[in-house]
C-alpha cells in the first residue's frame, strides 16, 4: 500500500489554548478513513493544518514524502459548509477550481458538466445553489471539491448539516461513488455509524490537548451495501467505539 | 405587497384633493399657495426652460456621481485590503461627514468660480462616502470560510476579491448608490442656488427673487421626481445584474426538489 499523506507530531495552540498535541495521522492510497470525535475537539483544527491554511506549532506534513506544512493547494478540501458561491450557477460553482486555474470558462463548463449526472445533480447547472436542497448543495460542493483533481481529499462533516432521511441516502450515494472513483480520503465525522459504514480505518481523537487515542480498522469488504449497518460485525465495532469513548 | 400599492397613491390622491380645497376656499392666501392645478400649468408653461436646467444639473450630477462611485470604490479597495489605510482612512472619513455639504458649497463656489466644476466636486463629495463607506464594509462582511476555501483552492488575492469580496458588496453598493444618487441631485441643485449661470437650483433662485410660487413647486416637483426615476433605475440595474438575489420561488422550489430528491 502506497503511503500518500503523513502527518507526524502535530501540536497547534490558539492564544493561551492549546487544541492538538502530538497528532499523527497517514492516509494511504485508496483509503476512506475516518477521523472521529466530539465537537469542539479540535478536529477542523487538524484539517486546516493537513490542508496548509494553517501553520502548525510543531510537527510536518509530508504528501508522499514531499514536506507540504502550511503550504496550501496540494489537497482537495472541502470545509463544513457547503460554501457556494450565492451569485454564481451551480455550474460555474463547480467548476471553480478549474477556472481559478486558469482554464477557460467554456472548457471548465464543459468538463464540470460531464460529471453533474454521475454525482446525482443532473438539470441543476444553470440553477443557483439558493434553489437547491440541503443534499444536493452538498453533493455540488463535493463535486467542486472532486474537481480541485488532488490525489488527497479533505472532507470535513459533509453529511453533518443533513436532517437523518437524506443523510442515509447520501450515505448511499457516496459508497456507490467511492466504489467508481475511489479518492484517497480522510473525513471528519462525529457519528459512529457514519464513521463504521464509510471508512477502512477510523481515528479516535479526544482529550484536551487532543490526542489520537485510537485507532480501528474495519475489515468489511468493499463495496459495502448500505445493509451493513444492520449486521452483527456492525453493531460489534459499534460496541468497541463506544467502550473506547467510554 | 403588490395588492398594498394603492394605499399611497390613494393618500397622495386625497393631498392633492386638500390642497385644491384649501386654495379654492382660499385657507391660505392665494399669492403664497398656488393650487395643484397652477402648478401643472406652470410646469408645462416653462418646460423647455425646465427641461434645459434639467439637463445641466443631471450632466454635473452624472460626472459626479461616476467619479465619486469610482474614487468611493478605489478607496473602499484600499481599505480592505491594507489594515492600515483602513485605520488611517475610516475615521476621517466618518469625521468629514459631520461637515454639511452647504457648508463647504460656498467655498467651492469661491475657488472654482461659477461654471460647473464646484458643483461636480460637491456631488463627488457627497457621493463618495456612502461608497466608500458601504463597499468597505461590504468586502469586509465576507465570510471567513469561504476565503478560506477558495485559498485551499490556492486562489489569488485577486480572485479572492473578484469571486468572494466584490460580489459579497454589491447588495451595499447598490444601496450605496440609490442613497449616492438622490444626495447627488440634491447636492448639484444646493451648489447651483449659490451660484452659476444655468441648472434648477439657478432656476429655484430666479423664480423666487420673481415670487412665482407655482413655478417654485413645479420645479420642486421635478426635483424630487428625478431623483425618483434615478433610484428605480438603480433598482431595475440591481434586479438585472444580481438575479440570485430576487429568487422569489426559492421556497416553494425547495420544497417540490426535496420530494423528488432521493
Ligand atoms: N481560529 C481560531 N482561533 C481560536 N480558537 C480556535 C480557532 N479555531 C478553532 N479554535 C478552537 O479550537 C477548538 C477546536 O475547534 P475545531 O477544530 O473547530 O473543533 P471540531 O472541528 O472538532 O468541532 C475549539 O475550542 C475552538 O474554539
Ligand atoms: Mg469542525
Amino acid at each position: 500500500m502506497r503511503e500518500l499523506l503523513k502527518a507526524e507530531h502535530i501540536a497547534k495552540s490558539y492564544s493561551d489554548k492549546q487544541v492538538l498535541k502530538d497528532i499523527s495521522v497517514t492516509l494511504n492510497e485508496g483509503e476512506i478513513v475516518s477521523l472521529l470525535g466530539v465537537s469542539g475537539v479540535g478536529k477542523t483544527t487538524l484539517f486546516n493544518v493537513l490542508s496548509g491554511l494553517v501553520m502548525p506549532d510543531s510537527g510536518t506534513v509530508t504528501l508522499e514524502g514531499e514536506d507540504i506544512t502550511g503550504k496550501a493547494g496540494y489537497l482537495s478540501y472541502m470545509l463544513q459548509k457547503d460554501l457556494l458561491l450565492p451569485h454564481k450557477k451551480v455550474i460555474d460553482n463547480v467548476a471553480l477550481p478549474l477556472l481559478l486555474s486558469g482554464v477557460r470558462k467554456k472548457e471548465a463548463r464543459e468538463r464540470a458538466s460531464s460529471l453533474f449526472e454521475q454525482f446525482g445533480l443532473s438539470g441543476t447547472e444553470y440553477k443557483y445553489p439558493a434553489q437547491l436542497s440541503g443534499g444536493m448543495r452538498q453533493r455540488a460542493a463535493f463535486l467542486r471539491t472532486y474537481l480541485c483533481g488532488k490525489e488527497v481529499v479533505l472532507l470535513d462533516e459533509p453529511f453533518g448539516a443533513l436532517d437523518t432521511i437524506t443523510r442515509s441516502s447520501m450515505h448511499e450515494w457516496y459508497l456507490k461513488i467511492m466504489d467508481e472513483i475511489r479518492l484517497s480520503t480522510i473525513l471528519i465525522t462525529h457519528d459512529i455509524d457514519e464513521a463504521v459504514l464509510l471508512s477502512d480505518r477510523i481515528y479516535i481523537m479526544r482529550g484536551s490537548p487532543a490526542l489520537i487515542t485510537d485507532e480501528i480498522v474495519i475489515t468489511e469488504n468493499k463495496p459495502r451495501s448500505p445493509e451493513f449497518v444492520l449486521s452483527e460485525e456492525f453493531l460489534r465495532y459499534k460496541k468497541q467505539i463506544k467502550e473506547l469513548l467510554r | 405587497m403588490k395588492k398594498e400599492r394603492w394605499i399611497p397613491l390613494a393618500v397622495i390622491a386625497v393631498f392633492l384633493l386638500v390642497w385644491q380645497l384649501g386654495w379654492q376656499f382660499e385657507w391660505v392666501p392665494r399669492y403664497m399657495l398656488p393650487s395643484p392645478v397652477m402648478v401643472v400649468q406652470a410646469f408645462v408653461s416653462d418646460f423647455p426652460l425646465l427641461m434645459t436646467h434639467a439637463g445641466v444639473t443631471m450632466l454635473e450630477a452624472f460626472i459626479g456621481l461616476a467619479a465619486g462611485v469610482l474614487l468611493g470604490f478605489m478607496c473602499a479597495a484600499m481599505m480592505d485590503t491594507f489594515p492600515k489605510v483602513r485605520a488611517g482612512l475610516y475615521p476621517i472619513l466618518v469625521l468629514t461627514q459631520t461637515i454639511p455639504p452647504v457648508a463647504i458649497a460656498p467655498l467651492l463656489i469661491l475657488w472654482f468660480s461659477y461654471g460647473m466644476t464646484p458643483k461636480i466636486i460637491l456631488v463627488v463629495l457627497v457621493a463618495f462616502f456612502p461608497m466608500a463607506v458601504g463597499l468597505m464594509e461590504g468586502f469586509q462582511a465576507a465570510d471567513a470560510d469561504m476565503i478560506r476555501m477558495m485559498r485551499s483552492m490556492k486562489a489569488s488575492r485577486w480572485q479572492i476579491f473578484w469571486y468572494v469580496k466584490f460580489p459579497n458588496a454589491l447588495g451595499e453598493f447598490y444601496s450605496g448608490l440609490r442613497i449616492a444618487v438622490a444626495y447627488s441631485i440634491v447636492g448639484a441643485v444646493i451648489a447651483e442656488w449659490l451660484g452659476g449661470f444655468n441648472g434648477l437650483g439657478v432656476y429655484m433662485t430666479r423664480v423666487k427673487k420673481s415670487l412665482a410660487y407655482d413655478k417654485m413647486f413645479a420645479v420642486i416637483f421635478l426635483v424630487s421626481a428625478i431623483s425618483l426615476v434615478l433610484m428605480g433605475l438603480v433598482r431595475m440595474l440591481q434586479k438585472k445584474t444580481m438575479p440570485w438575489n430576487y429568487l422569489k420561488d426559492t421556497e416553494e422550489y425547495k420544497r417540490r426538489t426535496r420530494n423528488e430528491e432521493f
